[in-house]
């Protein structure tokens, strides 16, 4: 592999693990405040998985890199505009038009959130484990059995949001009309992001559009929800231009480690 | 190099027999159990993978289960400490693939498991199906959530019954769904298939 082709990859890992980790903070939001006990186990497994994943491509962004960098280091000393995760990830659970982000969580944003990424990250996933990094691979491999726990998670509630009572369909077509633009980045990688695919030796994500397409659109109708028109705002979080909500999670989730760097317990 | 101990990087280890060179030493980590089920070994549970001779070595090989199993720093640990109290030098290394899967559980420790009064997985009921032969990728994850939809027929591990129930597909820890029999009506961890 080429030197350019090296740090195109290691930036593509570690788009990945941006957006491991930042939804995993978000999803631990639950923790303790699940809507009920099952719910709030589910939600800190789910976060628990999205961590571990998390830290093994950070740590194999540090191998790559060579940099004396390490997962620490990367999760915690890095400001928003050197995140390269996916907007929708850092979004509050919460539609827009909620007067406070956190007085206001809604659980139908956090399900319809992690069904239309769990779904995108099999898919992924799937794609990696033959990527020609055998690190990048065997995470994959392993990732790909936890989002597939997760799409059966998110999906079995979006059913029974949107196929459930009134309010609760209300509610889960809220967030689908909300969140569906955000997906659109899924799709926009970089002349970057395409070059580490091609070194790697796997499809770019574009090629994965109409088996997500298809298996959303199959769930939603189950659920007796309308899927929103195409379009809306094109996110741009995976090139580090972000919502102004990523701050307030780094802030929250930073601000130990800055205060005692290098602490151990 | 003849291969005395048959290491099966995709299934089960049995324990190698006595003439194997490292016997002493599967031995010894015999008695170093998952901090979470302390009734089962890590060679039982298939995080011990293999002992062998390197350039660098001797090397004892662990994989994790999930990848935020928060006890897989306890079990690196623990094995460091039982090797260094036998006054063995040996490198301790995580190795991710070929991915663990819950197919890796003895036999011995599925036993183990149920006495213990955790269901242990259902051996047909792999979630992955790993695409082979599936027509792919999305008949896959379809097949998947379809499956999800009725979960997994688990015996109750104190009355056998198979009247059971799913209370919650994530337990105490990663690798556990919550169930309840509806006849003994005990509460029960269900091992997930991974």
């Amino acid at each position: 592999m080429s030197a350019v082709a090296a740090q195109e990859v290691s930036d593509l890992v570690l788009h990945l693990a941006d957006n491991a980790l930042i939804l995993a903070q978000r999803n631990a939001e639950w923790c303790g405040h699940g809507p009920i006990l099952e719910e709030d186990l589910a939600l800190a497994n789910n976060a628990l998985d999205l961590m571990g994943q998390a830290r093994l491509l950070y740590q194999h962004v540090a191998a790559l890199r060579q940099d004396g960098s390490d997962e620490d280091r990367l999760a915690y000393f890095r400001d928003a505009h050197e995140f390269k995760n996916h907007t929708l990830l850092e979004l509050p659970h919460s539609t827009a038009l909620a007067p406070t982000a956190s007085g206001d969580r809604d659980y139908a944003v956090t399900i319809v959130r992690n069904f239309l990424y769990s779904i995108f990250m099999v898919l992924v996933w799937d794609a990696l484990q033959h990527a020609t990094d055998a690190q990048l691979a065997a995470i994959a491999s392993k990732s790909r059995k936890e989002a597939l726990y997760h799409v059966q998670h998110a999906q079995d509630w979006l059913i029974r949001f949107g196929d459930g009572t009134a309010e609760s369909h209300h509610k889960a077509q809220a967030a689908l009309n909300h969140l569906m633009p955000y997906t659109q980045a899924f799709w926009l990688l970089g002349e970057a992001e395409a070059a580490a695919l091609q070194a790697l030796g796997v499809a770019h994500f574009s090629s994965l559009q109409s088996a997500w397409q298809a298996q959303v659109a199959s769930a939603v109708s189950e659920a007796t929800l309308t899927l929103p028109a195409d379009g809306g705002h094109v996110p741009q979080g995976h090139v580090g231009v972000h919502s102004e909500h990523l701050g307030f999670v780094l802030a929250e989730m930073q601000s130990l480690a800055r205060a005692h760097p290098d602490g151990m317990w | 190099m003849s291969v005395l101990h048959a290491v099966n990087p995709l299934g089960p280890l049995g324990l190698p027999d006595a003439d194997h060179p490292h016997h002493a030493l599967w031995l010894l980590l015999e008695d170093v159990c998952d901090p979470e089920i302390p009734v089962v070994s890590l060679r039982e549970m298939g995080v011990l993978r293999d002992i062998r001779e390197s350039a660098q070595g001797l090397q004892v090989i662990i994989t994790p289960t999930y990848s935020g199993c928060p006890a897989m720093t306890q079990m690196h640990d623990d094995v460091q400490t039982a090797l260094a109290a036998a006054g063995v030098q040996a490198q301790v290394l995580t190795q991710l693939a070929p991915a663990w899967s819950s197919d890796w559980l003895t036999a011995e420790a599925r036993e183990k498991l149920r006495r213990y009064g955790i269901a242990p997985p259902n051996g047909n009921a792999s979630p992955t199906a790993e695409g082979a032969g599936m027509g792919g990728v999305v008949s896959n994850v379809v097949q998947f959530s379809r499956h999800a939809a009725r979960p997994d027929e688990v015996a109750c591990p104190q009355c056998q019954s198979m009247n059971t129930t799913e209370v919650s597909r994530f337990g105490s820890t990663a690798c556990k769904a919550m169930y309840r029999c509806l006849d003994c009506m005990e509460p029960f961890d269900y091992f997930k298939p991974y």
